[in-house]
């Protein structure tokens, strides 16, 4: 469970408020338009920004104390998820040792996930040798050799064509629900959400409505803005 | 969180704060040797009056002839395509970090009064009617080391015209003379005030060139003139006066360039697209062949000259004569010492100011890394005086010599390799710094597996450079050599002032050869390494 607890944060002329619960195994999408402050809110739980005031704890312990690397999460960015001068197996090793030392059960457990999110074949190439479904591909793989309890997604197919995009997206779910994965995704695309998420989460203006099951996602929901997005969103679709 | 100082950052800081603190203490050892500080002494005495007039003349003429003749010369280059041309650029690239004493050596084996020109006229019994020697020999060889340079910074700048932009002025029917006015021309400007500023603070501040060709007390710089005031006539007074003058000189000059240009020269290594669109005529192939070729016949046969004139009959005579091998093994030591320290320096004081710059403390980044780079206005020699002075009291000066000359050395090449490392090491930790903190990579692993495999080329580069630069140094060695401690370019300049040109000619090839060498061997190791990817590929 991911407690935000009464969090502020202040950036430039921008304040966000967070106060929210998450539950754990759940697929979150995060959805709201751009600079509402959905990256924001991923990067205050992994640890890349700090809280003015407030808490965020795991499993109701705050995790304020921890580094990036010591918080029990593993993340995915929109692009440069990977080190272009390292091997795509190097890059996922990075995952599991941060000076790339395995050991022989390590090695077999790349492996596996490798096989899983079907990379193994490109583990010797570079990054600038993959194509862009590839490379996330390889990075999907990496997160999960971390083997962390919480996923966090920062639009990281967005880049991609559609169909690639919700084949990823399968991928991802089907992952998390095996190896018993959170999942918070940031997203513009309605779509995405629907297709994946189990709960979602609508951030305005920098504030964050309650967490609500996936199906309370209609048109006819009480937030007008949340509507508003909506019908832009799905209008965009069908034009 | 982002106004905190990171532990990452606090080497580089220190150093930073550290070499500003050694220059000042330089700079102020210097000021108790003045009793006075009166300028005003300065500009009465005629003669500083004249070699602060003469120092500004020839920068001024230097700058000015390098970079108009280097507008034609890149936008021919720019233009044409032809073979050899990738060599040619590569010697622009070298006569920059070519030991000021082997070009000079090869101007005068063409120009000199025993030279080739001389030869020439001699065979038609006429006298070789200019002398090398004064502003005409300073001027010859700035040029020679500026005008290339200047040529690649402008073609650099041509190449930077996107494709699309010579598709619409080939729509819009621009040629020649108009596509130079309002395509070219405009891109040449945006780099023209800090190309012509950064010559001419490198020609005022000029040190070996001006002692080798400038011939008398007529054609003096004011560098010159401290460096003589101190080793040949003792006047520490005066020689402090000149140098906090030169230092004054040089911190307006300094801003002065500041204010008036705005562009960066970080991206030295950018290839642009070819120019797909030269509309070719008659007169505009003249033109440009004339321009080409006038730029090679300027600067090839010097080069060529040391290359042939270092292979005679005296080349083993020196090859085994012992000081010659005590010279290379400091020039060596020297060089490579330096190279480390200076790369190591910068690598730490960019991981401090990166830090800033990711947050958006791009003054403060500034800087500290300006602290670092305060060498650039206090010229390494009036570091090496101040120093002198400092230890001189302390009474150590030949044993700690070697040492001194590393110093200054490494001090020279920072700001080089600081300019070099800066944008390839600030671009990876904008790619990479959230990703190592996810992944709690960090100190040593950081270094090894992120900074070091990914920007293996900068730092190598920027170690063969600041090895180059300090390898081929008269101006630290100048006050601390002696007959028992000295370096090739010492040991060069002893050998041409005793006028053996065969001994010095077989110097300067071996000069040239470990210079230009250094940066072949580099490159080939890349090249490499490239293979190795293709074929792992």
């Amino acid at each position: 469970m991911i407690k935000f607890s009464d969090v502020n944060y202040h950036y430039k002329e921008q304040s966000f408020h967070f106060d929210l619960t998450i539950e754990a195994g759940s697929v979150l999408a995060i959805l709201g338009p751009s600079g509402a402050g959905k990256s924001t809110l991923l990067n205050l739980l992994a640890g890349f920004i700090e809280p003015s005031q407030g808490d965020i704890a795991i499993n109701g312990l705050s995790i304020l104390k921890q580094s990036p690397a010591q918080r029990p999460l593993s993340i995915l960015f929109q692009d440069n998820n990977l080190f272009s001068h390292l091997t795509a197996y190097q890059n996922i090793a990075l995952g599991v040792h941060p000076g790339m030392k395995l050991n022989e059960q390590q090695k077999q457990r790349l492996q596996t996930v490798s096989e899983q999110v079907e990379v193994e074949a490109l583990l010797p190439r570079l990054p600038d040798k993959l194509s862009g479904g590839q490379q996330q591909r390889v990075a999907l793989a990496r997160c999960f050799v971390q083997n962390k309890p919480i996923l966090l997604l920062d639009e990281p197919f967005s880049a991609l064509d559609p169909v690639l995009r919700v084949n990823m997206l399968e991928r991802v779910k089907s992952l998390a629900k095996r190896e018993n994965v959170t999942v918070l995704m940031v997203t513009h695309d309605v779509s995405d959400a629907l297709a994946v998420a189990s709960d979602f989460i609508f951030i305005d203006q920098g504030n964050a409505l309650t967490v609500e099951p996936i199906k309370h996602l209609t048109r006819e929901h009480s937030n007008q803005h949340l509507v508003n997005f909506l019908s832009a969103e799905v209008g965009k679709d069908e034009s | 969180m982002n106004k905190q100082i990171k532990s990452v950052q606090i080497p580089g800081l220190i150093l930073s704060i550290s070499i500003f603190s050694f220059v000042l203490m330089a700079v102020a050892t210097l000021l108790t040797y003045s009793s006075e500080l009166s300028f005003t002494a300065i500009w009465s005495d005629p003669y500083y009056r004249h070699i602060t007039r003469f120092s500004f003349y020839q920068a001024l003429l230097s700058t000015l002839l390098s970079v108009l003749l280097a507008i034609p010369v890149s936008h021919a280059l720019f233009r044409c395509h032809f073979f050899g041309k990738t060599l040619l650029l590569k010697l622009f690239a070298t006569t920059l970090v070519l030991p000021v004493l082997v070009a000079v050596f090869g101007l005068l084996a063409i120009y000199g009064n025993s030279g080739l020109l001389a030869e020439t006229f001699a065979y038609f019994d006429l006298p070789l009617p200019f002398s090398i020697f004064g502003l005409n020999g300073i001027l010859l060889a700035h040029v020679f080391f500026n005008l290339p340079f200047a040529c690649r910074l402008f073609l650099q700048a041509l190449n930077s015209i996107p494709e699309k932009q010579h598709q619409i002025a080939a729509h819009l029917g621009l040629k020649h003379w108009n596509k130079f006015r309002f395509l070219e021309w405009p891109h040449i400007l945006g780099q023209l005030p800090h190309i012509a500023g950064l010559i001419f603070m490198l020609c005022f501040t000029s040190f070996a060139t001006v002692m080798a060709l400038g011939g008398g007390p007529k054609s003096t710089t004011i560098e010159l003139a401290i460096y003589q005031a101190i080793k040949f006539n003792f006047d520490l007074q005066t020689g402090a006066l000149l140098a906090l003058w030169q230092i004054i000189l040089c911190a307006l000059l300094a801003v002065f360039i500041q204010k008036i240009s705005s562009t960066n020269l970080l991206n030295t290594n950018y290839k642009g697209t070819e120019n797909t669109f030269a509309h070719r005529s008659f007169l505009s192939t003249c033109w440009d062949v004339s321009w080409i070729s006038l730029i090679i016949l300027f600067v090839v046969p010097p080069l060529l000259m040391v290359v042939l004139s270092g292979l005679n009959a005296q080349f083993f005579t020196v090859l085994t004569d012992i000081k010659f091998w005590a010279a290379l093994k400091n020039s060596l030591i020297i060089g490579s010492s330096a190279a480390f320290i200076a790369v190591s320096f910068a690598f730490l004081i960019l991981l401090a100011s990166r830090q800033w710059r990711l947050v958006g403390l791009n003054g403060r980044a500034d800087k500290i890394e300006m602290l670092a780079t305060i060498i650039l206005v206090t010229p390494g020699l009036v570091v090496s005086t101040g120093l002198f002075l400092l230890l001189r009291e302390m009474g150590h000066i030949q044993s700690l010599a070697l040492y001194i000359v590393i110093a200054v050395n490494a001090l020279m090449s920072l700001p080089f390799v600081l300019k070099s490392l800066a944008q390839p090491m600030l671009h990876n930790a904008q790619k990479y710094e959230l990703l190592c903190a996810s992944l709690g990579i960090s100190s040593w692993n950081r270094f090894y597996w992120i900074e070091w495999k990914a920007l293996k080329s900068p730092i190598l580069y920027s170690l063969c450079l600041s090895f180059v630069l300090s390898i081929g140094d008269l101006s630290a060695i100048a006050l601390f050599g002696s007959q028992s401690f000295s370096t090739l370019p010492l040991y060069l300049f002893q050998l041409l002032g005793s006028y053996q040109m065969q001994s010095a000619a077989v110097v300067a090839l071996v000069l040239l050869v470990l210079s230009v060498g250094t940066f072949i061997v580099i490159e080939k190791l890349f090249q490499l390494e490239l293979k190795k990817r293709v074929i792992n590929d």
